[in-house]
């Protein structure tokens, strides 16, 4: 089913994977570091995507499925000393099940459009308030893994492996994302995205592909919060459910372009890329990264609707009207 | 524990006032432009910084600030609908739901940058002189936001009702193309109203501030508790908004007495899911 690209996103496409091989050769810790930032959160992009993007379904809340990723990995492991693969599966899991209970509660009563992004910016607002208040998970100091190096463990001494162990999970969600894509249960998503009402009246059960859109939503958000809490050993509740995770979440693919493979990886390095240089010329401002970051999405929103992977589809011999296959 | 109820409900309502008064201008941009504004608690904060150096450097007390504050933040709504919001979200409602969120991340980030995270607050000490009301001690300050925020709702009614550029609104919200056969300037009458709910905003800062505080991310609590006000009451019903935030002040109080005061606000939050969930037109709202 795979379609032709533009020639404009095979340029795309090539410079993004000769950057991310190129992080390999040029052995600088600080290229390195926020690659591996960046990864991360285009985990988190690609978690987005799935239901922002395939399903039309935008989130402005998908810290709740990061934080309780992070949180249920962190403390089955500081708590319960639960082996950190299998605290890993767990995280997932109930990140999952968060996804697909907020979205049972949300499209049982036919919560959509603003009000799905007001109910889950609400959720995490709870979540956040509970992690910060509750004794289990930490209360207002977070909680703190140890550090013991190790394959076994999910910590990576040497920041190469690392970074290949990062890499991997990025292409293989991009993988799982492709598949949903081309399969029935993403011609569905679309077809919700598209026109609901006639997606019922195929014969589509467009609560249960709504329900399950959240539940895989949740457990890619998860990886990602677990990713995030196996770097940096630590999380409190304004990391984990804070509103700045659910702006990454959203701002990257719609940026790259919702909806595709590559856009919500291509729309994060993109970003982080940016951030990184304004860091470097503004000496290191708190918070300037996400002025720049609102600042390119106007632009998107305005100029390129269909993100970057858009855009670079109207460019070249191949290219076609209003792309979104890449 | 019943001595203590009543005091928490007194104390509630004093601030459930201030959450309606800011809800207020949130419920007229969402019953005119159909739009939700997420800037909205951003510019509250811009105001609280406004009224917070105009009394620090130039020692203006904050309710005489309101005839300065009151204009120039008019004047920044109908700008920003005018200039960015509208001609950049070219009609589609979750492009401008997101680019009032990037307006958002941008005021914030810079009030960060510029102020810094630190809390501030003025010290006026007439404020603090408790008023007893029903067995609680209110501070002065909280009791002129009562009644400052109850007085407005009258006069944004009046103003709907009584004069040309009200009907002209109304006429917008109700038939936007119908309105514009009749040679209504729909894009001006839209920054009016953009500029109206951003003075409720400034306002609502005035009366705030003395008995508050502020810091760059004091926006984020507020706008939450005004989207919470709004759909409770029924998206683009004044009174329904007013209702709403004295009652969600009452709730969040009770909240804070029963669980702590840091769980206080978890009872708006889960208020306003259940809201969304079953029954997001409001208590004064239409059917959808």
């Amino acid at each position: 089913m795979m379609k032709l690209n533009s020639t404009g996103q095979v340029v795309l496409i090539l410079v993004a994977v000769a950057y991310l091989l190129g992080v390999y050769f040029i052995s600088s810790p600080v290229w390195m570091g926020f690659t591996i930032n960046a990864l991360i959160v285009a985990v988190l992009a690609l978690s987005w995507n799935v239901t922002g993007g395939f399903g039309g379904l935008s989130s402005f809340g998908h810290a709740v499925l990061y934080g309780t990723g992070a949180y249920t990995s962190a403390i089955l492991q500081v708590t319960y000393g639960v082996n950190a693969w299998v605290a890993l599966v767990a995280g997932i899991a109930m990140a999952a099940a968060v996804g697909g209970f907020i979205g049972a509660l949300a499209f049982r009563y036919g919560v959509k459009g603003s009000y799905f992004a007001l109910v889950t910016l609400a959720f995490a607002e709870v979540f956040r308030i509970c992690a910060a208040s509750f004794d289990f998970a930490g209360g207002g100091s977070g909680l703190q893994l140890k550090l013991a190096p190790g394959i076994s463990n999910i910590q990576f001494a040497d920041r190469t492996v690392l970074y290949t162990f990062l890499l991997a999970i990025v292409v293989l969600v991009m993988l799982l994302t492709a598949w949903i894509k081309y399969s029935r249960f993403g011609a569905y998503l679309v077809a919700v995205r598209e026109n609901e009402d006639a997606a019922r009246a195929l014969g589509i059960d467009t609560y249960r592909i709504k329900v399950l859109a959240m539940a895989v939503s949740g457990a890619f958000g998860g990886l990602a919060g677990v990713l995030y809490l196996q770097l940096w050993l630590f999380i409190d509740s304004s990391i984990a459910y804070g509103s700045s995770v659910s702006i990454e979440a959203l701002i990257g693919p719609i940026i790259g372009g919702a909806g595709t493979v590559w856009g919500p990886v291509l729309g994060t390095l993109g970003l982080h890329l940016i951030g990184e240089g304004a860091k470097t010329l503004l000496s290191n401002a708190p918070g300037l990264n996400f002025v720049l970051y609102a600042v390119v999405l106007i632009c998107a929103l305005r100029f390129m609707p269909n993100g970057l992977v858009g855009l670079a589809g109207r460019i070249g011999p191949f290219a076609k009207k209003e792309s979104k296959d890449a | 524990m019943s001595t203590l109820i009543l005091p928490a409900v007194i104390s509630g309502l004093m601030m459930g006032a201030v959450y309606a008064l800011v809800a207020l201008g949130l419920t007229l941009i969402y019953g005119v432009l159909h739009i939700i504004n997420f800037a909205h608690g951003s510019l509250l904060m811009l105001a609280l910084y406004a009224v917070y150096f105009l009394n620090t450097y130039l020692g203006i007390d904050p309710y005489l600030a309101i005839p300065i504050v009151l204009p120039v933040f008019f004047a920044l709504g109908y700008a920003l609908q005018r200039g960015l919001i509208g001609p950049m979200s070219s009609g589609s409602e979750q492009n401008v739901l997101l680019i009032t969120l990037a307006v958002s991340i941008i005021i914030e980030n810079l009030a960060l940058y510029f102020w810094t995270s630190n809390t501030r607050n003025i010290d006026i000490p007439y404020v603090y002189d408790t008023v007893e009301l029903f067995g609680a001690f209110i501070p002065f300050g909280r009791v002129i936001a009562f009644f400052g925020a109850l007085a407005v709702v009258p006069l944004l009614w009046l103003f709907m009702a009584k004069t040309r550029t009200g009907s002209a609104i109304r006429a917008v919200a109700i038939e936007k193309r119908g309105a514009e056969l009749v040679g209504i300037d729909v894009n001006h009458t839209y920054a009016i109203c953009f500029g109206i709910g951003t003075a409720c905003v400034a306002l609502a800062a005035c009366l705030l501030l003395p008995t508050f505080y502020v810091t760059p991310q004091v926006g984020y609590t507020f706008v939450l508790v005004a989207f919470t006000t709004v759909v409770l009451g029924g998206m683009g019903s004044l009174v329904g908004a007013l209702v709403a935030g004295l009652l969600l002040g009452v709730i969040e109080s009770l909240c804070g007495l029963f669980l702590g005061d840091s769980l206080g606000q978890i009872g708006i939050f889960i208020a306003f899911i259940l809201i969304l969930l079953l029954k997001p037109s409001g208590i004064m709202g239409k059917a959808p």
